[in-house]
């Protein structure tokens, strides 16, 4: 046998590599290695330095995350609404997308007739690109065209209609259901991939106990579901916090009307490349990616902790 | 008619009442903005609802995308970024998921957690590391820059989703193979054909995010040359926010090949996500 491996054998110390392991995992370790997770580390590094001058970089200890939550004048209140802002993008789609997305796995994997075509035709908007979606929804809400305010007009609620992206009170909350839209499909087919995996005869014999779908779906489908909605949760969480696109596509990098839309994303964009009220640091640009780290991984460690204590039915 | 089959027929109808809501609510936006792209400008204001008859039919908007920008450039600078980065994510991913579920060598799990860390943490957030990185590699501005980046951003998932298929190959194949004097490497391209709808579904998940993605090329290729569709539609439209002729038409020409080509490939595509769902 040559230097060969294959799975069972054991690779003895002091025995060379074999050139063709190496050979099969370099390329790929290598770029990851280099374009992702060095820049990741390396971000973190770069906030605990300043610019001193030109080229020159200093170590400065923690002293970009004291500035960033003590600067009354601008960073501290900015990050402050940033994260209240992003949270906020994430409970609303939390919210709104992740039940009526488990309301539609839930119908199609009953039997239905055109179910695919449903199913492809929810899922279109995900292939739109974030940029292009905001600005079909810009023009369908804006009042110079009154798409929408016929529509409410015709359900008979036109005293509702208002330039919501517009408004301080609104802005936010609509962006994030723009999002919420257009993702609908994603959460949709995993649930809908989970419901489908169920074997039937698990609920055939409430069927013949005269059970209805809804009661099946209560009963015996959500709690096989759980382990799912967690790690649509998860996702929902680390898509959203992060949440730039739509914001900026709509609103710029100065998030208005007066940072209104701003998240953390946005922040993070200004406060690395500046913006007319903001100079460029790249070094506090760091900071906020670090802080932007930590939250992430809280959210993370929080969704393994209460994995851990829910009772999972595996089947 | 007995309770129970009413009670069945009236959870039937309003089940497909919901789906239409929705399927129409999904898909009318974008259908508004395709149909009065294709009107004057009178008739996008006056009845938004018609379709262009001959009265009404006009091309203006698109005639003026077609002058202004480079719409052309931009479909060509994604196509190249976002097929050159799937064909790489799709040859080092495989190749290192072979690696992972064929050999135990030491590393291989410490390997594994180091390929997963990078789907729970966004790559954006290590961007102001990865512009210096770009610069001093003289990559800045280029659609490389976007190329590296995003094979990197996509390898991780790519190897969860392809370790788990290579892991399922039966091995019988591979000693055969291995009996009749094929080297390692040989052995790798003989289970490819086998692992082809992994692929499928690595495909699947890892063209939408990079093809609309707008954080990359902002940072690292905003100029004109290098610009993508989302890139390129982004910046139109907020140069040409008051000419609604050319608003509609620019959004249809971002969207639509995109839409056709959805459509053709959609059932391939849900049934990728779906088992890619499953794998997870």
């Amino acid at each position: 046998m040559t230097a060969s491996l294959p799975r069972g054998s054991q690779a003895r110390r002091g025995k060379p590599f074999p050139t063709h392991i190496i050979v099969f995992l370099a390329p790929a370790v290598v770029i990851y290695g280099l374009f992702m997770i060095y820049p990741l580390f390396d971000s973190l590094r770069l906030g605990f330095f300043v610019q001193v001058t030109r080229g020159v970089e200093q170590f400065v200890g923690t002293q970009n995350y004291a500035t960033l939550l003590t600067d009354e004048a601008i960073l501290q209140p900015r990050l402050l609404n940033a994260l209240k802002n992003s949270f906020l993008f994430f409970a609303v789609n939390m919210l709104v997308q992740n039940p009526v997305a488990l309301l539609l796995a839930a119908a199609l994997s009953t039997k239905t007739r055109g179910g695919l075509l449903y199913r492809v035709l929810i899922f279109s908007p995900a292939i739109l690109s974030l940029a292009i979606a905001a600005f079909v929804w810009r023009l369908l809400l804006s009042p110079l065209w009154g798409i929408v305010y016929d529509i409410l007009k015709a359900l008979g609620l036109g005293a509702y209609a208002q330039p919501w992206l517009g408004l301080e009170s609104t802005a936010l909350i609509t962006l994030a259901l723009i999002s919420a839209w257009q993702y609908l499909g994603i959460p949709m087919m995993l649930y809908f991939a989970t419901l489908i995996s169920i074997p039937n005869d698990l609920f055939e014999a409430a069927y013949v106990d005269g059970a209805t779908d809804w009661q099946i779906f209560w009963r015996i489908k959500l709690p096989l579901l759980m382990p799912m909605i967690g790690i649509v949760s998860l996702l929902t969480y680390i898509g959203n916090f992060n949440a730039f696109d739509v914001i900026f596509a709509l609103k710029g990098a100065d998030a208005g009307p007066n940072y209104a839309s701003d998240t953390m994303m946005t922040f993070f964009y200004r406060t690395f490349f500046g913006s007319g009220f903001q100079k460029a640091d790249p070094h506090m640009g760091a900071a906020v990616a670090g802080t932007m780290f930590v939250i992430l991984l809280a959210g993370v460690l929080l969704y393994l902790f209460i994995r851990r204590r829910i009772r999972s039915y595996e089947l | 008619m007995s309770g129970v089959d009413l009670r069945h027929l009236t959870t039937k109808v309003l089940k497909h009442w919901m789906l239409l809501v929705f399927a129409f609510v999904s898909t009318a936006p974008v259908a508004l903005v395709v149909i009065n792209s294709l009107k004057g400008r009178r008739a996008i204001f006056r009845n938004p609802y018609h379709l262009p008859n001959a009265d009404t039919f006009d091309l203006v908007g698109y005639e003026t995308v077609f002058e202004k920008s480079q719409f052309h450039v931009y479909y060509f600078n994604s196509l190249f970024v976002t097929l050159t980065a799937l064909a790489l994510i799709l040859l080092f991913g495989t190749m290192v998921a072979f690696a992972l579920a064929e050999y135990s060598f030491p590393g291989n799990n410490l390997l594994r957690l180091f390929f997963l860390l990078g789907i729970i943490i966004p790559i954006r957030l290590g961007s102001v590391s990865l512009l210096r990185l770009i610069v001093s590699l003289d990559l800045i501005g280029t659609l490389w820059a976007l190329i590296v980046v995003y094979v990197a951003g996509g390898m991780p998932l790519a190897v969860f989703i392809l370790t788990q298929f290579m892991s399922q190959v039966p091995g019988e194949l591979k000693d055969a193979a291995r009996v009749d004097g094929a080297s390692e490497y040989r052995v790798f391209w003989l289970i490819l054909p086998i692992i082809r709808p992994a692929t499928g579904t690595v495909s699947a998940i890892s063209i939408i995010p990079m093809w609309n993605d707008l954080w990359f090329p902002l940072v690292l290729a905003p100029g004109e040359a290098t610009r993508t569709v989302t890139l390129g539609a982004q910046q139109f439209m907020g140069q040409f926010s008051n000419d609604w002729n050319a608003l509609l038409a620019a959004l249809s020409l971002s969207s639509v090949p995109v839409l056709i080509i959805y459509f053709i490939s959609s059932k391939q595509l849900l049934q990728g996500l779906t088992a890619g769902a499953l794998k997870n």
